[in-house]
């Protein structure tokens, strides 16, 4: 079973009090409206799917029930580190994966 | 026709509702592991902001913990960390934590739950083996000590989970969970024994 660290619990819990609720950092449009179909599409529908790193949003669901951000390899399914909703983008994610990550 | 079945249904209604908890009386024995229902108790879901923290904390007669997984105790009652601005309070005194809190002026959400939840005991030497039965957290007593408590999952219930002592469970879950729960943590706990 996957431990991941919950950035609100402050350490790691089975995975099977997680759920995953899609890619993260997608910015709704402040004027929806004026939206073309185009970039509607691209908005709503279209994802990175990337093989490698992904950021993610998780909900600690059967914990503290709250969304927060994490950062995982889709190849080895390692979480490389997660953080709270509303933090920024890492610009840089640490070197060894295995270490636990600091605030 | 219809007069007259209204009049035999009238005669069989009892004058008061009389109000059965569930499971009430159910236990159960293993080596190691005792099972048993708790009796009834008061409980609220609170939700609240920093700032309304300390008039909560002083209404309720409790320091609401603001520590992941702790929980606080004081005269029969319990409060509980469930998130970072949501708590469980359960009195088990007989006393209204709802009445408390509607004196509070600040901020706060406060929701009475006392018939939502049904709990278990479950105490014993082996009670932490049978809890782990469906319950993938670490219960030592170096990462779950007593005084701990978190929202986690029982099998495919979810689960308020409490340490009341170093060999000693309280499980709080839906009411309509309650015979699931008791059923997997029956069989968990013949396991824990074997
Ligand atoms: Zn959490």
């Amino acid at each position: 079973m996957l431990l991941i660290r919950c950035p609100y619990c402050e350490e790691e819990r089975p995975e099977l009090e997680f759920r995953n609720a899609g890619e993260a950092h997608i910015a709704r449009s402040t004027n929806m409206a004026g939206e073309s179909d185009d970039d509607f599409e691209k908005f709503f529908f279209i994802r990175s799917n990337p093989k490698g790193v992904i950021y993610e949003r998780w909900r600690h669901m059967h914990g503290c029930a709250r969304f927060f951000n994490a950062v995982r390899d889709t190849v080895t399914d390692k979480f490389i580190m997660t953080y709270k909703a509303g933090e920024p983008k890492p610009s840089k994610l640490p070197k060894n994966s295995n270490e636990v990550v600091a605030k | 026709m219809a007069k007259a079945a209204a009049k035999t249904n009238a005669s069989a209604m009892p004058s008061t509702a009389e109000r059965r908890p569930a499971l009430a009386g159910r236990s159960v024995s293993a080596t190691g592991v005792k099972l048993e229902i708790t009796p009834p108790a008061e409980r609220i879901s609170l939700r609240a902001p920093e700032a309304s923290l300390a008039a909560l904390s002083k209404a309720l007669g409790v320091t609401l913990p603001t520590k992941p997984k702790t929980s606080a105790t004081k005269a029969g009652r319990t409060a509980l960390w469930l998130g970072p601005d949501e708590w469980l309070i359960i009195d088990e005194a007989g006393k209204d934590p709802l009445a408390d809190c509607a004196k509070v002026a600040a901020l706060h959400s406060a929701v009475g739950i006392s018939h939502r939840n049904v709990a278990f005991s479950v105490t014993g030497p082996a009670a932490a083996a049978a809890i782990n039965g469906g319950c993938p957290q670490d219960l030592s007593l170096e990462v779950f000590p007593v005084g701990a408590a978190s929202r986690t999952i029982l099998g495919k219930s979810e689960i308020v989970l409490l340490r009341s002592g170093p060999d000693a469970f309280r499980v709080e879950c839906w009411r309509s969970f309650s015979d699931y729960v008791f059923t997997l943590l029956s069989e968990a706990a013949s396991d824990a024994a074997a």
